[in-house]
């Protein structure tokens, strides 16, 4: 499952220095649970995002693990701390092994 | 009515899988969370969810946790096939040690938030939510 996934991040496009934001994150994806049966009863296989990371230059902001539980099209809201300018690096980890990221520049002001 | 000998016995398997349900979800939460907590004492507090008290659909309920000064929060469904739901680990640069998300509920259950202190300590919250409608397709 790797059609059709598309990251979305909302991120402030200033920060004063040393303050708080918050980030709003959205991958586009199924999260096939792997509980789910088709038509014939066969189990559909599970395929979800195992792992999100962000990180704001090269320092872990948050490092979050999923479980099928997580509603398709997962969604994260977290808060980070901007000590300078500089780049949010979000990462998103498939189970088929595929691994989606974009990234986010803030500047101080 | 009279049962065929056929259906007496899939009657009775029936009513064992339903006697044995309960105890194996049960079981694999407390499993879980020992996971978590490598057996420690988890005390009540020091973590807040917030999920609602009824959620007409249980694919997507929303959920957030905070516990001031705790490096990670695991959040685990008591009534889901599977009972761990998402485990947020707070880096350096994180602002506050909040978090929200959407979940899954399979069913009226109860979910609990569990976080792991700095100091190694664990605390807990719980909440009932009310499903309508299951989340886990049939």
């Amino acid at each position: 499952m790797a059609s059709g996934v598309k990251p979305r991040v909302k991120v402030p496009k200033t920060a004063a220095a040393g303050s708080a934001i918050t980030i709003k994150t959205l991958i586009s994806h199924k999260m096939e649970s792997g509980q789910r049966k088709d038509k014939e009863g066969t189990v559909i296989a599970r395929s979800i995002i195992n792992r999100f990371t962000c990180e704001f230059n090269g320092k872990s902001v948050i490092d979050i693990t999923l479980e099928p539980a997580i509603s398709s099209n997962p969604y994260f809201q977290f808060d980070a701390t901007v000590p300078e300018a500089g780049d949010f690096v979000f990462t998103w980890y498939d189970d088929d092994g595929s691994v989606y990221d974009t990234r986010k520049s803030v500047a101080i002001g | 009515m009279e049962l065929s000998r056929r259906e007496t016995i899939a009657f009775g398997l029936g009513a064992v899988a339903l006697s044995v349900m309960p105890f194996r979800v049960a079981a694999s939460a407390d499993d879980v969370i020992a996971g978590f907590t490598g057996g420690a004492n988890v005390t009540d507090g020091g973590v807040t969810l917030t999920a609602p008290e009824i959620a007409e659909n249980g694919n997507t309920v929303p959920i957030a946790v905070a516990a001031p000064g705790a490096v990670a929060i695991m959040v685990i469904a008591t009534g889901n096939p599977e009972s761990a739901v998402v485990t947020f680990n707070f880096g350096e640069l994180a602002a506050s040690q909040s978090a929200a998300t959407r979940i899954r509920l399979a069913g009226t259950q109860d979910v609990v938030a569990i976080a792991k202190m700095a100091d190694g300590s664990f605390g807990r919250a719980t909440s009932v939510v009310k499903v309508t409608i299951g989340g886990c397709g049939g």
